[in-house]
């Protein structure tokens, strides 16, 4: 059915979001006898170090865990406040039923995963394995994630699964692959302030990872230059030497136009090239004529930029670049990250203390989420689902022949438009909040309503959530345990903190109770998520991202382990190509030449301004936490578009108006914010909110070719001034998707 | 170990507002947040500024009090009004040249940071300094900041003619020896004002 039973309001009414302000029993001191658990934050890919304060099983606080060696007691708001996710009002603590009319009411665990199973196999029966999808998430647990993809195989026996890192990392991951043929940040962050210049190219880091700011800054004490890409002024390009106003999609103009200045001024290492590299020649042949005036613009900005880039860039003696989403979500975003790469391995200085590159991974375990085969083309330990001696190797793991493995599904993107055009017809999702993080909302709503049938596992009735047929209470990272490879590739340990509340499940359970009604019992005996761990490090054995030297103990006793760990004795890798031996067969990195070509939707006459979408600090993602954070809400509490003085006169803008930003897909009215830190040619609005606050009513669905990542980061619409709007979604409080 | 002091650099501050959620959070404070991020001029440029109490070493606060309600412990550290004492006239919160004490209506009482005594008077960090993913707040001794930071750091201030002292450094470039706080004339003509320094319009006209 998959259909919204009532009216939004409604909803809202009896699911939320609502604020949580107060913790547990109140602002009470804390006891002696409270338990400290020492665990991470369960939002971003940097993983900070924290302590959950228990009392009763319940948790109550938390205090700073100094001596984890990534964040030392650091934390952004959103790990400062995120306990108050847990007590809360909207959790989910039971399984829930759609009724048509009426909403949505409690039913038994039995009766909901009896009827998820029958209609699994219902629609199977009826159009075939692959109509039923599912969809996953890069907040799961590595455990959690590893289970996912063996389930989509073994139990449903479906191609199509896939997860919303497509929406994050697959760009840089790709990329990474291509050039080094390995899909993993090159070094640790304690390499970071050791560089001598630092480039970082589309990455908030104040705001998307604000750890990493300290990081930077230390470089910086020490004399390091720090260069900045991005079409804002971010709150790190305010003290930056170099920052380069990008037009959003114009990355490849500075890359390339440095690449082109560095050859002509002999700023390249010619013997690692020679040595460590192949297809540099066609990579110089490529950038000659990106001379720093045609680079400039490709890119928008002045040429002298761009020289000043290559002037800093090039002759140091060490260096790091950090990228991250800016470049990534991009139709050509493979091709943004390669031509990036292409400027360190051309300078050589990379698999040394000082000297290497980093993607910032976005979601908490981004990194590891995308090792353990919950991705459509993709098994366990990061290998190929096409490749026959792989699938061989899991087909032994798992005891299945290895004929019934199913083949390449479809990616995020064109899994829902299959769902849209009536080619799946059932979907079950975990940790996905796809109605309000896909690009073109309008479109996805749209498909999912034209689902047989829906089952969403989550903790809060997230505004996706709100068309299933059926709702299993799952789950916070809290409630679990297991382990997440953090933006490093360090693998850390979550720890159980409290039980979940009420009927609530552990995730893993759900999966394997349904698994075991699908079919293969035997296949998902699991006591524990340690036995998922110990299955995991077998699947991984002997692969790009080997964990089989690792075992929870030894994650706990070191903070951590870095992959690939491929003995019990081995002590991790830390630090990629030491040496110049990268993960090709060949032990070469690969230089591509790469060409920049317009995105998907330029501006023109009629819609002629560019929107650009990202995050704001207080919130996280599709915000289905966040948003019910009464601290968090008050930071940043409904989305704003920003512009630039320019631009607002033009359009008869004052600070703090209504305007409307509509694109050919969709609209959304917001209060306009007039700043000089944005060029005046782009807007901004953030992408945390639901339905007409939803900045993926405006974004365009067009996909890299490769990484099938979402264009986010650009597309065409046009911005004028309106009148506040006064209808019933307007009226929602803020975080449900309201506007004051 | 010698002592460790606390350290604001406002050229690190990336206006998160870890510091005030967090504030918010320490055992004594109940949920109220005694922190100030000051934006600077959203409009213009992204600058902030966390701004705890200094410290006086003569409070001004404490002197103005008619009703002697804010004491300064033997460690240095001015705290919040006696509630028994306070009797909400403001007096504190005119005088401080910092802007830091602040009248809570809700309690008809002056609260204000109080560097988390419960915490610090036990050897441990006060909430914002722990948490600040930036640095730009920092409870280190002296070598440390020595050690790890390229300004220098002054507890020195001037106020017009009034010479202050604070228990709090402030990390500023190597040449300040004192920060002079001068009268800023309101009706200084555009010409006299320094270029734009973060529009992005003009960098995109004028590549530096």
């Amino acid at each position: 059915m998959a259909k919204i039973p009532i009216d939004i309001p409604q909803i809202v009414e009896q699911f939320g979001p609502h604020l949580n302000r107060v913790p547990f029993g109140g602002w009470v001191a804390s006891e002696e006898e409270d338990k400290m658990v020492k665990t991470h934050c369960c939002f971003c890919g940097q993983q900070c170090g924290i302590q959950l304060r228990v009392r009763n099983n319940k948790v109550v606080g938390w205090e700073p865990w100094e001596d984890f060696p990534f964040n030392f007691g650091k934390l952004c708001p959103k790990g400062v406040k995120r306990y108050m996710q847990d007590e809360h009002p909207d959790r989910l603590e039971f399984p829930l039923q759609r009724i048509e009319g009426k909403g949505f009411e409690r039913v038994s665990w039995d009766v909901a995963l009896d009827r998820v199973a029958s209609e699994i196999r219902r629609i199977q029966t009826a159009y075939g394995n692959d109509a039923f999808a599912i969809l996953t998430g890069a907040s799961l647990t590595n455990e959690k994630a590893y289970l996912m993809g063996k389930f989509a195989r073994v139990a449903v026996r479906s191609a199509n699964i896939d997860y919303n890192g497509r929406l994050c990392m697959v760009s840089a991951g790709a990329a990474s692959k291509k050039v080094f043929g390995i899909d993993r940040s090159a070094n640790p962050w304690s390499d970071i302030p050791k560089a001598k210049v630092i480039l970082v190219a589309g990455a908030n880091v104040a705001e998307c990872a604000p750890i990493t700011t300290d990081y930077l800054w230390q470089a910086r004490e020490k004399g390091s230059k720090l260069i900045i890409l991005d079409p804002r002024l971010t709150p790190i390009a305010r003290n930056a030497d170099l920052y380069i106003p990008v037009r959003s999609g114009g990355d490849i103009g500075v890359f390339n136009g440095m690449l082109h200045v560095m050859i002509e001024r002999g700023w390249i290492d010619r013997d690692f090239i020679a040595q460590h590299t192949t297809g540099f020649e066609q990579v110089a042949e490529t950038v000659k004529k990106y001379t720093p005036e045609y680079a400039a613009q490709i890119a928008g900005v002045p040429a002298e930029m761009i020289v000043r880039a290559a002037e800093l860039w090039g002759p140091a003696p060490t260096s790091f670049l950090l990228h991250s989403r800016g470049i990534e979500h991009h139709s050509k975003g493979v091709e943004n990250c390669v031509a990036a790469i292409n400027l360190v391995i051309a300078s050589g200085r990379i698999g040394r203390e000082g000297c290497g590159y980093a993607m910032i991974t976005g979601q908490g375990n981004g990194q590891g989420g995308r090792e353990q085969g919950q991705k459509c083309d993709q098994l366990p330990g990061n290998r190929d689902i096409s490749n026959s001696e792989h699938r061989k190797y899991i087909a032994g793991v798992w005891g299945v022949p290895e004929e019934s493995i199913p083949g390449k599904g479809l990616s995020a993107i064109p899994l829902v438009e299959a769902i849209h055009d009536g080619k799946i017809k059932g979907l079950l999702s975990i940790c996905f909040n796809p109605t309000v993080s896909l690009p073109d909302a309008n479109y996805v709503r749209a498909a999912l309503e034209k689902l047989e049938f829906y089952v969403a596992i989550d903790f809060f009735l997230s505004e996706t959530a709100r068309y299933a047929d059926i709702v299993l209470a799952g789950s916070l990272m809290e409630e679990d345990e297991g382990t997440t490879t953090n933006v490093e590739g360090r693998v850390i340990r979550h720890r159980k903190v409290v039980n979940p509340p009420g009927e609530a499940r552990e995730d893993w359970k759900i999966i394997c109770d349904i698994a075991k009604r699908l079919g293969p019992a035997d296949k998902f005996q699991y006591a524990s998520p340690h036995d998922i761990f110990e299955e995991l490090r077998i699947a991984s054995k002997g692969s790009v991202s080997d964990y089989y030297g690792m075992t929870w103990e030894r994650i706990e006793e070191n903070n951590g382990l870095f992959w690939p760990c491929p003995e019990p004795a081995h002590p991790g890798t830390p630090r990629l190509y030491e040496g110049g031996k990268f993960g090709h067969p060949d032990g070469k990195a690969h230089f591509i030449p790469v060409e920049w070509r317009p995105s998907a939707e330029m501006p023109d006459h009629e819609y002629p301004i560019i929107l650009t979408t990202g995050r704001v600090v207080s919130h996280f993602l599709s915000g289905t936490q966040t948003r019910r954070i009464g601290g968090l809400v008050d930071q940043y509490s409904q989305p704003l578009c920003e512009m630039h003085p320019r631009l607002a006169e033009t359009l008869g803008v004052h600070d703090g108006d209504f305007v409307k930003v509509e694109s050919r897909r969709g609209n959304v009215v917001v209060r306009a914010q007039i700043v000089k830190t944005i060029r005046p040619d782009t807007v901004f609005v953030p992408y945390h909110w639901p339905l007409d606050r939803s900045a993926n009513n405006m974004t365009v669905r067009a996909i890299d070719p490769v990484s099938n990542i979402p264009e986010f980061k650009i597309c065409a619409v046009r911005v004028t001034r309106v009148e506040q709007p006064h209808d019933a979604i307007a009226q929602l409080e803020v975080q449900a998707g309201g506007v004051r | 170990m010698s002592e460790r002091n606390f350290y604001i650099d406002y050229s690190r501050c990336i206006g998160c507002q870890s510091c005030v959620q967090a504030c918010a959070e320490c055992d004594t404070h109940r949920g109220v947040s005694m922190i100030h991020l000051e934006t600077i001029q959203r409009s213009e440029s992204v600058q902030t500024a966390p701004q705890v109490c200094m410290h006086c070493d003569e409070p001004i606060c404490a002197q103005v009090c008619p009703a002697d309600a804010i004491k300064k412990t033997p460690d240095g550290i001015v705290q919040s009004s006696l509630k028994p004492r306070c009797i909400g006239c403001s007096n504190c919160v005119l005088s401080c040249p910092f802007g830091v004490p602040k009248y809570q209506v809700e309690i008809d009482q002056m609260m204000k940071c109080d560097m988390c005594y419960d915490r610090s008077s036990v050897g441990k960090k006060p909430m914002c300094a722990t948490v600040c993913p930036s640095g730009a707040l920092a409870f280190a001794t002296a070598e440390e900041i020595q050690r790890t930071r390229r300004g220098i750091a002054i507890n020195s201030w001037k106020f017009g003619n009034e010479e202050v002292k604070t228990k709090v450094f402030v990390i500023v470039p190597r040449e300040v020896e004192r920060v002079n706080v001068e009268l800023v004339r309101i009706s200084a003509t555009p010409a006299a004002l320094p270029e734009d320094p973060y529009d992005v319009a003009l960098m995109l006209e004028t590549a530096k």
